[in-house]
């Protein structure tokens, strides 16, 4: 029986699978595509600049660097970027997520949180959900397999496309809100993480996660608004 | 808390202890680690709003025990909220509805005809002995790994030879007051030791006498809370909330400082 | 004196201690001429010790590091909950950081005097000696000690004393200096050195040949009851308060350890000097299960009092103040509510047992902070209080800024306890008592500050120094489980156990244990009297009687069973409280804690009776039915006078 053990500890494993290891990359790879999502963001007002303007800003980011560079040199590199990131993010969620369950494979009979926000409480199913989104937007404007304009159309025609879609605007609502939480919790969180809270900043740094998610968000959900109230065609 | 405003219901040379509340309470009852527990239903009559939480059980394992009952287990000692040995989970909170330990808690924190759950701590490193009594030696396992100074008997320098400036004595003092109790991991969704050991980084990581081993202690304090089961903090902030002490989570923030700062210095758990 | 209640044996003398040399050369003499044992060989002892507290933590922790094989013991799961964890107040050490006139001599000299006279000098002043060490121990294990602005070790003042020589952590003292023995442990269960059995009881000592050489001790879990051996056996048990049923002590808390070595022929010595603490919460009922202290710092501020009329129910807060009786100012103009512990808990028994107490039962005092918080301002006493106040609202839901605090004494340390000889060492060669649970260097009266004091002393410092007098002639013959002693004692074990299940009475192993509290506290606590006393030795063997036909404990032996656990100690403090009442009763005199009604001054202070009872009494056990033998250990004093003590 395990409880009779002479409790002598074994040695433990090695540093990079321990689990603030796993959230350290969380905190970097969330912060690495948070910068893309505030560039993506102001890359996406260029839509109120009308259609020129928005498959310029398309094209320039195939085509930035050139003759330097060969042709989309920089959004592959993003690309890239972005890929590793969000599969180490996901890695490490996934990974604390079984380690959370095997930590505790009996549940409470009853269970009150007292001081989790919703934020926090959505972060894992909220993230499963982004995920499918991003696969789903990617297929949706860049490549436009899953856009109702289809694969022969300017990125300005597909996105305008689909928030002329009553579901495919939903979905990026709903999603964007998610996202707006995920944030919330993981600009608070990724700042205990790398070490950079405390007591006199806790307050200013959770209104901060709050005020940057919202601005962020609203940056965000103008555009399908636009679109949606006919500001945009 | 409740705190009667009015003078303390003295009547010299009488007694006035004041009676009558009834519970039902369903507590878990498991004979051993190696069965199925359940939830199982009793009722207490007669409590005394002043009696504390553990005491109210004391009437409920006097009457099992002359029914011929097996009475029920739960872990205490000093009843006086500095062991750490106590701790249930009461309607789903460490601890119960306040933030203090279970032998600090009051009846008077419930109604009459109250209906109370009654679970030990969850966590696969914590198993269930019996009932409501859970191994814990997981915590000394996590303070073996580093949670110390070396300092033989005998080695030490006069006391004044180091100076230690008063914040960092008072911070460190009170990250020092964790009971070792386990209500953080209870109460954190992700079954997490993350408080627990944070605070112990925390209090020896602010003293000058602990600097020497402080990217040590990190690391292999860290490594042994995952060998050990425990869940992998995400920063939710249950524990702290369900921490009699009230360790805060700045302790947390700070491990992860310096558990950055000794892997940037190239140390390792010990293997 | 009752010849038939107890024999006189043999006068004892504790001869280790080399007092050819002045007082203050003894200790390192004694270090220097005890034969030592070299590292080689210390891989190969064993030593068992019981209790992981201040005295059995740190006594543990420095044994391994010294090299030996140590198997460490306690009851509860893990060693950090020993109960020194609860001690709140501080720690003496004669430092002199305040340049108040404090030194190694005073602090021995205020720990006789505060004693009453009934203390060693030797052990006394190698205590003082050794005090500053642990300081600076403590220091370096990162304790964090308050401290002041400069960064130097802050100090405050205690009962007794007129220097400020007592370190503190807030009102956790106790918990801190835990957590740096604790740690120190955890590190040498770490390196191997020490072996640890967490929730396992001794339960018996096992003597071969006339050496300790091992223990039995139940694992609390598995309920498995198993043997095992050493070289030399430490206990560090503590204290044996809970005798009395309610006191400041932990549930678990127990005179199981020494008792059964007592029983084995250890001596058990003064064990009726008890420590009545003034200060702690009320009893609220009959259900209670322990007292609470509230720390000794409250009477700076706090004014004692109750109403002058008897039956008074007023709220306290319309009681006019021509109505109320400051009896600690009136009676003690000069020290007033600074009384020492013994006088402040018996005055306030006198109020109560006058009809005048408050609160539920009539058993409490008020401690007024009205008068503070008008003068220093609410801010002011929350500063200085707040944790305390904190406390005493959540346990007894009033708020202490608005009402007064209710107070009552309550039992909170035993000075008495195992004897030892100057090496820590019993009357049983081999076995060492450290900590509360040796009959210590307190006296009949411990100061505030130097129970922790004495439990380090003796586990970082004394006992690693004094025991390889004794492993000097190690190794011993081997012992193991096929031993006729081993046996004995194992199958004694098994059958006590056994035994208590089968009985299936009708009472509880609680009830039995409240009964035999209330005799106590009643007729063995603040104030003794021959008839009382009488009374409980003519009630005590019929409790032990109904205790063994008609206690009732479920389950069985072989799993985790607290019911059973709590029945074998209950059975232990049943036999401890008669040898209690009969050294009580013996002592005809009145010292420090152990205050006898027919030994008072005319205005009824405590009156010492130097002619006759300057000596310590160790009491031998004998088989059941006969009386225990006393003999004798005259204390001797070299350096400190004799004086009758005055607090008026
Ligand atoms: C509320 C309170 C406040 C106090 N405040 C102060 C103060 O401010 N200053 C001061 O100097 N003193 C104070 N004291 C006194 C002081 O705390 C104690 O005297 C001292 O801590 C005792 O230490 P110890 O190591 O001897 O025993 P303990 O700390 O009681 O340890 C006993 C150990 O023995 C083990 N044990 C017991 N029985 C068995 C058994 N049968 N089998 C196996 N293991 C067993 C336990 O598990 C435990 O590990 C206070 C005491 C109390 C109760
Ligand atoms: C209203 C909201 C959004 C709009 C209008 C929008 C618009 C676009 C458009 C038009 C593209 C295609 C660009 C191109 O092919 O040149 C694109 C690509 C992309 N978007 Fe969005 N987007 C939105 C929200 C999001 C969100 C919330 C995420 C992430 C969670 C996201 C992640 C991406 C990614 C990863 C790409 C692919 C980039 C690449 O291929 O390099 N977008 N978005
Ligand atoms: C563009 C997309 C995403 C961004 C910007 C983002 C950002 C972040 C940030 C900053 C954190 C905090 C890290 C920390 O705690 O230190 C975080 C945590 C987390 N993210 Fe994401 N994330 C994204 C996508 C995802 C996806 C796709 C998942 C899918 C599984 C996910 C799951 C999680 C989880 C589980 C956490 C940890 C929960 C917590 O910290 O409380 N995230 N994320
Ligand atoms: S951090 Fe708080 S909740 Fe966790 S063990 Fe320590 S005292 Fe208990
Ligand atoms: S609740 Fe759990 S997730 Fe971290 S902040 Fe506390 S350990
Ligand atoms: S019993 Fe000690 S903290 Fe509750």
């Amino acid at each position: 029986m395990t409880v009779t053990d002479t409790s002598v500890r074994r040695t433990p494993k090695a540093a990079k699978t321990s689990s603030v290891f796993k959230k350290i990359v969380m905190a970097v790879t969330g912060i690495i595509m948070i910068l893309f999502l505030i560039a993506h963001m102001v890359g996406n007002l260029h839509v109120f600049q009308g259609a020129e303007s928005f498959n310029d800003y398309s094209e320039w980011l195939r085509s930035f660097g050139e003759p330097a560079l060969p042709p989309r040199t920089f959004l592959t590199g993003l690309e890239v970027v972005l890929l590793v990131s969000v599969i180490a993010h996901i890695w490490a969620a996934v990974a604390l997520w079984r380690q959370a369950k095997r930590a505790r494979p009996q549940s409470y009979v009853t269970k009150k949180s007292v001081a989790q926000s919703y934020a926090s409480r959505t972060m894992r199913w909220g993230g499963v959900i982004i995920g499918g989104f991003i696969v789903y937007h990617i297929l949706d404007l860049t490549f436009g397999v899953a856009n109702p304009d289809g694969t022969d159309s300017t990125p300005y025609d597909r996105l305008v496309a689909s928030f002329q879609n009553p579901i495919a605007t939903t979905v990026y609502v709903v999603t964007l809100i998610l996202l707006g939480m995920h944030l919330r919790h993981g600009i608070w969180s990724a700042t205990q993480t790398l070490g950079q809270s405390n007591r006199r900043r806790e307050r200013t740094v959770n209104a901060f996660a709050f005020g940057f998610a919202t601005l962020l968000i609203a940056g965000y959900l103008v555009v399908p608004a636009a679109v949606v109230f006919g500001l945009v065609d | 808390m409740t705190i009667t405003e009015q003078g303390p219901h003295s009547t010299p040379g009488g007694t006035s202890e004041k009676r009558g509340m009834n519970l039902t309470l369903r507590v878990w009852r498991q004979k051993d680690p190696s069965v199925k527990g359940k939830m199982v239903t009793y009722k207490v009559t007669d409590i005394s709003p002043d009696m504390s939480f553990l005491e109210m059980l004391d009437v409920l394992n006097e009457q099992l025990i002359m029914q011929g009952d097996d009475p029920v287990a739960f872990d205490h000692d000093c009843r006086e909220g500095i062991c750490g040995m106590c701790g249930l989970m009461i309607n789903g909170e460490a601890h119960g509805p306040q933030q203090t330990t279970t032998c600090q808690l009051h009846m008077r924190s419930f109604e009459d005809g109250d209906s109370i759950d009654i679970e030990p701590w969850r966590a696969s490193p914590f198993p269930v002995i019996k009932d409501l009594a859970v191994d814990r030696r997981a915590f000394d396992r996590i303070i073996q790994a580093g949670g110390y100074i070396s300092v033989p008997t005998g080695t030490a320098p006069e006391a004044h030879s180091t100076p230690v400036p008063k914040k960092d004595s008072d911070a460190a003092f009170d990250a020092a007051t964790c009971i070792g109790c386990g209500a953080c991991v209870a109460a954190c969704p992700n079954g997490s030791s993350m408080l627990f050991t944070a605070a112990k980084v925390t209090h020896l990581g602010l003293m000058p006498q602990g600097q020497p081993e402080r990217n040590d202690r990190v690391v292999n304090m860290v490594a042994q809370q995952d060998l050990e089961g425990f869940g992998g903090c995400t920063n939710i902030g249950e524990c702290s909330h369900a921490c009699p002490k009230g360790i805060s989570m700045e302790t947390i923030s700070r491990l992860n400082h310096d558990l950055l700062g000794a892997l940037r210095a190239g140390a390792r758990p010990k293997s | 004196m009752a010849l038939e209640l107890f024999t006189v044996g043999e006068p004892i003398a504790d001869t280790k201690a080399p007092t050819d040399v002045e007082i203050g050369e003894r200790w390192s003499q004694r270090r220097f001429r005890g034969r030592l044992v070299n590292p080689a060989n210390r891989r190969k002892m064993t030593i068992i010790v019981v209790g992981t507290g201040l005295a059995g933590g740190s006594a543990a922790a420095t044994l391994g590091e010294a090299g030996y094989k140590v198997k460490s013991f306690w009851y509860q799961d893990s060693p950090r909950r020993a109960h020194s964890v609860a001690a709140q107040g501080g720690i003496n050490a004669a430092k002199n950081y305040r340049n108040d006139g404090d030194s190694v001599y005073r602090l021995f000299y205020d720990t006789i005097k505060g004693g009453d006279f009934r203390s060693r000098e030797n052990n006394v002043h190698r205590l003082a000696e050794v005090s500053v060490n642990i300081i600076d121990q403590c220091v370096a294990q990162g304790v964090p000690f308050a401290r002041e602005y400069g960064g130097l070790l802050d100090n405050r003042s205690f009962g007794g004393t007129q220097v400020s020589r007592t370190f503190y952590a807030r009102g956790q003292t106790g918990q801190q200096l835990l957590y740096g023995a604790y740690q120190a442990l955890e590190r040498q269960i770490a390196a191997g050195s020490v072996e640890q059995h967490a929730r396992t009881e001794m339960l018996d000592l096992i003597v071969v040949d006339g050496r300790a050489r091992g223990i039995v001790a139940r694992d609390l879990v598995t309920g498995e009851i198993s043997t095992h051996f050493a070289d030399a056996v430490v206990l560090a048990t503590g204290g044996y308060g809970n005798v009395f049923y309610l006191s400041t002590n932990a549930m678990g808390s127990n005179a199981t350890a020494i008792w059964r070595a007592h029983k084995r022929g250890a001596y058990f010595a003064n064990p009726c000097y008890t420590q009545i603490h003034p200060t702690c919460i009320p009893v609220k009922g009959d259900y209670q299960s322990k007292l609470t202290l509230m720390s000794e710092s409250l009477r700076n501020d706090g004014r004692v009092w109750v109403p002058k009329e008897r039956g008074d129910t007023r709220d306290p807060r319309e009681i006019p103040e021509g109505e109320r009786d400051y009896y600690l100012e009136r009676i003690y103009p000069s020290f007033g509510n600074l009384v020492p512990r013994d006088i402040a808990s018996r005055a306030a028994k006198n109020v109560c047992d006058e009809g005048r107490g408050v609160g539920p039962g009539g058993l409490g005092v008020y401690l007024d902070f009205a008068d503070a918080i008008e003068r220093l301002g609410r801010a002011a006493v929350e500063a200085k209080y707040g944790n305390l106040f904190d406390m005493y609202a959540q346990i007894t839901g009033e708020d202490p800024y608005a009402v007064p605090m209710r107070i009552y004494p309550a039992v909170h340390y035993t000075m008495g306890g195992l004897w030892v000889d100057y090496d820590l060492q019993s009357s049983i060669p081999g076995m060492f008592v450290i900590g509360e649970a040796n009959f210590s260097d307190h006296g009949a009266n411990r100061l505030g500050a130097s129970a922790l004091m004495q439990g380090l002393a003796d586990g970082y410092f004394v006992l690693p120094a004094t025991i390889t007098e004794y492993l000097a002639d190690a190794p011993f013959d081997t012992v193991d489980d096929s031993h006729p002693a081993a046996v004995e004692a194992l199958r004694g074990v098994q059958e006590q156990v056994q035994k208590l299940l089968n009985i299936n009475g009708t009472r509880t192993p609680a009830s039995f244990h409240r009964e035999l509290g209330k005799l106590m506290w009643d007729l063995c606590g603040m104030e003794r009297t021959d008839e009382g006393l009488r009374k409980a030795l003519d009630r005590i063997p019929e409790i032990r009687q109904e205790f063994w036909t008609n206690v009732k404990v479920s389950g069985d032996w072989h799993s985790f069973n607290q019911t059973l656990e709590m029945a074998g100690r209950v059975a232990d403090f049943i036999e401890l409280a008669e040898l209690m009442c009969v050294d009580a009763l013996h002592r005809n005199e009145s010292c420090g804690g152990h205050f006898r009604a027919e030994s008072q001054t005319p205005d009824g202070e405590a009156l010492r009776d130097d002619e006759n009872f300057a000596y310590v009494a160790a009491w031998e056990w004998t088989p059941e039915g006969q009386p225990p033998v006393l003999h004798r250990e005259a204390l001797e004093y070299e350096y400190v006078h004799l004086a009758q003590r005055s607090y008026k």
